[in-house]
């Protein structure tokens, strides 16, 4: 069993690894550009490789086989320790790397809040800022039965 | 036969540097960029990655581009770069129902909780060719309205709660999960690999077998409860991490079909269900997966197995349109010794023949 300490850090991270994943790595290298970083090395050469995407029978039931997606993945270690992991979608190896060096660098208490406010959070906002247009796009093509049969009466 | 095979690879060599310059066309025209692709033909960008089973956008656009808009060669490319990477595992399954939806109908019932969100679609449309896309067109923003917040639920989940419908097939977690790209197939096949198979299967293939059940071969009774398309978060539970990884998010088309009831003596009567899944937006390759799924299942709903479309052999080994183009393109390549031999048989045949003619039989003689 994890303690609750541990599952805070393993959720802190995770929601890290969603954030990095689902940004571009341009915007990701833009960020860390901006802050000093402490000596690190790979521990895993980021390399290129696949998953099988997994569905359910029905969208809740048993799973089945749906189709791969290619993945980038590398683990970073930095010189106090911390080893870091990244993963994401597409063959982006240097994305994958920066995702690790930043999942290291959020389990150092040196680094935590760096990383937080100068990466994570702007390329959080700029997510949900996509992510609302998206729905607001999306819910202008509502169909408002009540409205039209109103309309019509 | 040494000088044929010289010839024949520098003949190979030139048709291929030929087949380069007309893919390029004429020179004096802009060429198109993967991103152009990408963004602009996202709908067959969409077909190769579902059928060539590889999500991947810009994989799929260099295929387009290679195969010079050929989309069953550019799925075959697809599938052969796949073989060129390892895999690490398989995802955890998504969960559609927390879709972030762009589009999501029902045919079913008007008033569903979260709406009937039409998004982008041909639906409606006049299918009158535009002229103004010929030239240079930059078209109006989309407009927007306040996003109602709120769940989506599955259309078959709303049936589900009153047990009007059957429910999924309960998972298993322990249970292996077929798969046809590790095992050759074997019938009879189950419901893992006859999904895996559809999803992957040609989108023509299936929509001749969809509206042959329509139509009356092996009727199915079909309504469309809820077609959804949007982005679903994929998580891989990366064993060196120790926890789920978010890997990001992927668009899929999923098509739930509400088909006609069945029950049982211990079971009351409740509809059925066709499923239907792909990568990226793709209504048409969905709607008839979904109904093939449904005449597929009618072996375990104990329904007589009379159409194309409900024989699981017939359509698991005819689906694939890379297997498909393999067969029948094959007979392009040399077969000159098993045309010899049968050009040898047929003249012998004929010299029978022949000399039967010159020496009618006895018996038609003596009459």
């Amino acid at each position: 069993m994890l303690t609750t300490e541990e599952s805070g850090q393993q959720a802190k991270r995770k929601a890290a690894m969603a954030v990095l994943a689902h940004s571009g790595a341009v915007e990701i290298a833009g960020r860390l550009a901006a802050i000093s970083l402490p000596d690190h090395e790979n521990l895993r050469e980021p390399e290129n490789g696949l998953v099988m995407v997994r569905g359910r029978t029905g969208g809740d039931g048993a799973p089945f086989n749906l189709g791969e997606a290619t993945v980038s993945r590398a683990a970073v270690r930095l010189s106090t320790g911390e080893v870091g992991f990244g993963y994401a979608l597409g063959r982006d190896r240097q994305k994958a790397q920066m995702i690790a060096l930043c999942d290291a660098l959020i389990q150092s208490a040196d680094h935590a809040g760096t990383i937080e406010a100068n990466v994570l959070a702007p390329l959080r906002a700029a997510i949900a800022a996509a992510q609302n247009r998206k729905a607001a796009e999306t819910a202008a093509t509502r169909v408002d039965f009540y409205t039209m049969v109103r309309g019509e009466g | 036969m040494y000088v044929a095979v010289k010839g024949g690879e520098r003949a190979i060599e030139n048709a291929h540097r030929l087949l380069a310059h007309e893919r390029r066309g004429d020179r004096d025209v802009p060429e198109v960029s993967l991103a152009q692709i990408s963004e602009q033909l996202s709908l067959g960008v969409d077909r190769v990655m579902t059928e060539g089973s590889l999500y991947d956008r810009e994989l799929a656009s260099l295929a387009i581009k290679q195969a010079r808009g050929d989309m069953i060669e550019a799925i075959f490319l697809v599938r052969a770069f796949r073989a060129t990477l390892p895999r690490f595992g398989a995802t955890e399954p998504v969960d559609t129902g927390r879709m972030q939806v762009r589009r999501r109908i029902s045919s079913t019932f008007k008033d569903i909780p979260g709406g009937q969100i039409l998004g982008p679609t041909f639906d409606y449309t006049h299918r009158l060719l535009d002229p103004q896309l010929a030239e240079g067109f930059a078209p109006e923003l989309p407009a927007t309205s306040d996003a109602p917040a709120g769940a989506m639920p599955r259309v078959t989940d709303i049936l589900g709660r009153d047990g009007l419908i059957e429910s999924s097939p309960r998972p298993d977690d322990d249970a292996p999960v077929g798969d046809l790209t590790r095992e050759p197939l074997s019938f009879p096949a189950d419901r893992d690999l006859r999904l895996q198979n559809l999803a992957r299967a040609d989108e023509g293939f299936l929509l001749a077998l969809g509206y042959s059940s329509q139509r009356g071969y092996g009727r199915t009774h079909p309504f469309a409860g809820e077609i959804r398309l949007g982005e679903v978060e994929v998580e891989f539970l990366a064993e060196d991490v120790g926890f789920a990884v978010p890997l990001g998010s992927i668009t899929l088309t999923e098509c739930q079909m509400v088909n006609q009831f069945k029950g049982s003596a211990t079971e009351g009567p409740c509809f059925t269900r066709g499923y239907g899944l792909a990568f990226g937006h793709c209504e048409r390759k969905v709607m008839s997966m979904a109904l093939v799924d449904r005449s597929l299942r009618a072996r375990e709903l104990g329904e007589e197995v009379l159409a194309p479309s409900q024989d699981e052999e017939f359509v698991m080994s005819h689906s694939d349109n890379v297997q498909a183009t393999g067969f029948v393109e094959h007979l392009k390549l040399p077969h000159y010794v098993d045309f010899q031999s049968e050009l040898g048989l047929l003249r012998k045949l004929r010299q029978e023949f022949a000399e039967a003619e010159a020496s009618p039989p006895l018996r038609e003689a003596a009459e």
